[in-house]
């Protein structure tokens, strides 16, 4: 364990970026966990309170502050409405890094992070393993979501609904793939993302099928590294930049205009945490890290540009009602909140509804899931109200981990609405149409 | 002191989750939006029912625990820094509206109710609560009534204080005390209500509200006058309200301002203007359509460069986005920004106005101004770096350049903001030492052992 002078030193970098808060609290009005807790230790001004304590040598015990700076989800909302224009995500990762390397990670975190999500290899056949073995542990419980619970008491599952892993991640499917550009004369890199591969493997073949469709050329690496968002919000430097070292050496290897994700976690994490995070490493590896930041887009942002969609003036015929699921990594880390609905409103038979409140955040946070569920549920209870008032059978969004939430939280009340991907929804109605995809 | 059987009758009354003894959470209630330096109270307690509110205060009565009343800790005076020995009493968790009444046109509410979501609530019923302060989207009714918060609109439709029609509150024992009515008229007993309104904690502590609504105005114009000198606009400002019209919100900008916005939201704002003003009527469709015109012709007429009239909601919310991202595009220059209030007979507003700029001169400070130029209430916003000790200093001559000037036009130190720590030092200036004295023997009186937020408003 450093010094506490070590720490408050590496804090003290962190001063520029602390002093532009100005107290005024305008972040309560957007804090998911803040709504459910009333606590100023939840909200971004109380965490930058307390780092700004931290930084001050006002405490001596260090953990406290960690402990109350991981209740967060990360979700941006409190940036994204900042009037000074404070950057908690940022802030909140380095000071997680900073604590992380006074304080060193839980033995648990470093098994997860350290040795299985640092290696891809092994992480993808652990997880296999768990694949053909979940079933002895957990049964079917809603056939419309397609999600499972525990069948006995378990730790780790609790109450949860979860959708099950896929019996073959998309990586055995489709390991690797070179196509080249047909009438579009476009040519891209597709990024998985680890929940599209192990648990949503169709929507990671949806957003195949519709690059095929329109005649895209695809560059599918093979070996494909998590994006490194679980290491960096536990504080874990390490493993992130071996992460991104990996997937940049493997994005590299073919020149490409583009790289596609349909993950909104994923692309937020390679377009802003990447280049934000890994700024003190090596030029070299800088350069890449910009360039493949540069390069990265949210599939349905790439699509509606590429294909010139625009939402058609009236598509309140379609028989299929869709409402649409805002993910806050993608509108509120990157303002991209038209694109996916456009492209829903773009297939055939379909009429997006509009929720109240579409672009507050379902709860899922990642790991804080996992930590704190009972705050999370509340919060995905709020926006499985939303869904289902807006009376639609489909809810649609742009991230897998949002669709594991909201399949949770319908699952739960046993409500009958499905979970797709907006890609899925565009692609289904390609099929549906008769196109050969 | 505050010992361990103490904090567990605390976890009793408000449960063990609802009291914060680690100094990681009482940090977190060590500051509000002022420019102060935090103090760490020692404990403090989320009631979530009126009971345990009460019984938390009579808990510090009995022990003589200081106690200090947070809603959202979003005031700009100071007044919801707690003492060090004390407690901090957050409201957020008493946030039901317990009432909306719409054949008699009032609200009762729990102190920590979200000032938006009564206005919401009301309007949803073609309702209007009017008062709108900056930090409404999280300020509650309880810390409005506690600092008589103001917003755009104090013009034509007064602030807090117009809209209380009564409070219950615990006076310094816990104890109910009950003020006010929920009828139009009400006669009897002392104006309680009058005392308690803008008190800041020091003198009760409210555990329900009724606040009046009015209903809902029919129709609204907004538009935006652009001048090339700062005296036109500010003197504008005083021909329209000498001229008898009443527009519900009359707000200025100065350049430093327009820059700052403009910069920051990109909606096409004239950078080069000296001033805008942004003005809106409303009420009756006919007498708004008079007023907007009225206003346009004296516009001109007062050396307007031009007027653009927001000709459908979209244009209208345009206006007041762009009105509305004032500090926030102001805060983004400077690391520290210090939010003045100092309010001015309307009459003054151009001696003021003109005033504000060669303070920022003489003291080399960036001041942008802004406000609510129609009831006399700028914002001189002072842009700076609190770290920079020789500008901080200036910073703070020029605060008290401010207030002089302010008082010598025959205003306030304050408009919306309250006293708090940050002015009470200088609240003789504006009254009288024997003021200072009869506030005080009040404040004895009610409060004999000084546990109801000491030292605010009065000093020690």
């Amino acid at each position: 364990m450093a010094s506490i002078h070590t720490l408050t030193t590496q804090m003290k970098e962190l001063e520029d970026q602390l002093v532009v808060c100005m107290r005024c609290g305008m972040c309560q009005s957007v804090c998911p966990v803040f709504e459910q807790t009333g606590r100023e230790s939840d909200v971004a001004r109380g965490k930058l309170a307390l780092l700004d304590g931290l930084m001050q040598e006002m405490f001596q015990d260090p953990e406290g502050i960690y402990e109350r700076l991981n209740k967060c989800l990360l979700c941006g909302s409190c940036q994204a409405n900042c009037p000074s224009g404070v950057s908690a995500l940022e802030i909140f990762m380095k000071a997680r890094a900073v604590l992380t390397g006074y304080m060193g990670l839980s033995p648990a975190k470093k098994a997860v992070l350290r040795g299985m999500l640092a290696h891809p290899g092994i992480f993808d056949r652990f997880m296999e393993w768990g694949a053909r073995f979940q079933n002895l542990f957990t049964r079917p419980v809603n056939d419309v979501l397609g999600t499972s619970c525990a069948r006995v008491m378990s730790p780790l599952i609790g109450e949860r609904h979860f959708v099950p892993l896929a019996a073959e991640p998309f990586h055995r499917q489709i390991p690797s793939l070179r196509t080249e550009p047909g009438s579009s004369g476009i040519r891209v890199a597709f990024y998985v993302g680890c929940l599209l591969d192990k648990i949503f493997p169709r929507v990671a073949t949806a957003a195949l099928d519709v690059l095929r469709h329109h005649e895209i050329g695809v560059f599918l690496p093979a070996g494909q590294a998590c994006c490194g968002i679980p290491a960096i919000s536990s504080g874990d430097m390490k493993t992130f930049n071996r992460l991104v070292r990996h997937n940049v050496k493997l994005f590299e290897s073919e020149p490409v205009d583009v790289i596609l994700t349909a993950c909104a976690t994923c692309t937020s994490t390679i377009k802003e945490v990447w280049p934000r995070m890994m700024r003190d490493s090596s030029p070299d590896i800088m350069k890449s890290v910009e360039s493949i930041a540069e390069k990265t887009q949210d599939i349905s942002q790439f699509i509606v540009k590429a294909l010139g969609l625009t939402p058609p003036a009236d598509s309140t015929g379609g028989a299929n009602c869709v409402t649409y699921h805002d993910p806050c990594h993608l509108k509120k880390s990157l303002g991209i909140s038209k694109e996916p609905r456009t492209l829903i409103q773009s297939s055939a038979n379909t009429r997006l509804i509009e929720m109240n409140e579409a672009d507050k955040c379902c709860g899922m946070g990642g790991s804080f899931n996992l930590q704190y569920y009972e705050i999370s549920r509340s919060i995905g209870r709020l926006k499985r109200e939303n869904i289902i008032n807006s009376g639609c059978s489909t809810v649609a969004t742009s991230c897998p981990a949002c669709m594991l939430q909201l399949s949770d939280m319908l699952s739960r009340s046993g409500d009958r609405v499905t979970v797709k991907h907006a890609i899925e929804i565009y692609s289904e109605s390609l099929k549906s149409n008769g196109h050969a995809i | 002191m505050i010992d361990h059987t103490l904090i567990e009758m605390f976890q009793k009354t408000v449960g063990v989750e609802n009291v914060f003894t680690d100094k990681a959470d009482r940090l977190t209630y060590s500051y509000d939006a002022a420019v102060l330096d935090p103090v760490i109270p020692a404990l403090a307690v989320r009631p979530t029912n009126g009971e345990a509110l009460g019984q938390v205060i009579s808990l510090c009565y009995k022990h003589g625990l200081p106690l200090t009343v947070r809603g959202a800790g979003t005031n700009l005076s100071g007044g919801t820094i707690p003492d060090a020995t004390g407690v901090v009493v957050v409201t957020n968790g008493l946030n039901k509206i317990l009432e909306i009444n719409e054949p008699d046109m009032y609200a009762v509410v729990q102190p920590g109710v979200v000032t938006a979501r009564l206005a919401a609530a009301a309007e949803a019923r073609g309702l209007f609560y009017p008062p709108d302060p900056g930090s409404q989207a999280v300020s509650t009714i309880g810390g409005n009534v506690a600092e008589n918060a103001g917003g755009l609109r104090g013009l034509k439709y007064g602030v807090t204080r117009d809209y209380v029609m009564g409070i219950e509150f615990f006076d310094a024992a816990g104890d109910i005390v009950k003020t006010g009515s929920k009828t139009v008229k009400c006669a009897t007993g002392y104006n309680l209500t009058g005392l308690l309104v803008g008190s800041e904690g020091t003198l009760g502590v409210f555990n329900e509200i009724t606040v009046k609504l009015i209903p809902l105005p029919v129709r609204q114009k907004a538009m935006v006058a652009v001048f090339d000198q700062l005296d036109k606009a500010s003197e504008t400002v005083a021909a329209i309200i000498a001229d008898r019209i009443i527009p519900a919100t009359l707000e200025i900008m100065d350049n430093v301002t327009i820059r700052a916005v403009e910069a920051y939201t990109h909606v096409g704002l004239p950078v080069d203007a000296a001033a805008l003003l942004l003005i809106e009527v409303d009420g009756h469709p006919a007498q708004t359509e008079e007023d907007a015109e009225k206003v346009e012709a004296l516009c001109r007429k007062m050396g307007a460069a031009s007027i653009r009239v927001a000709r459908n909601a979209g244009e209208r919310d345009g206006v007041w986005a762009a009105r509305r991202s004032a500090l926030s595009a102001l805060a983004k220059l400077k690391p520290t920004l210090v939010l003045e209030d100092a309010t001015v007979p309307r009459s003054k507003i151009p001696a003021m106005v003109k005033a504000l700029e060669d303070i920022s001169r003489a003291h080399d400070i960036l001041i942008g101004t802004f406000g609510h130029a129609g009831d006399g209430n700028l914002h001189p916003t002072i842009l700076t770096d609190r770290r920079d000790k020789a500008e901080w200093h200036r910073v703070e001559s020029a605060i008290e350049a401010i207030f002089d000037k302010a008082l010598a036009l025959g205003g306030t130190l304050s408009g919306e903001h309250g006293t708090g720590i940050a002015k009470a030092g200088f609240l003789e200036k504006e009254t009288s030492a024997a003021t200072i004295r009869y506030s005080r023997q009040i404040k004895r009186a009610l409060d004999s052992k000084s546990i109801l937020n000491p030292g605010k408003i009065i000093g020690d």
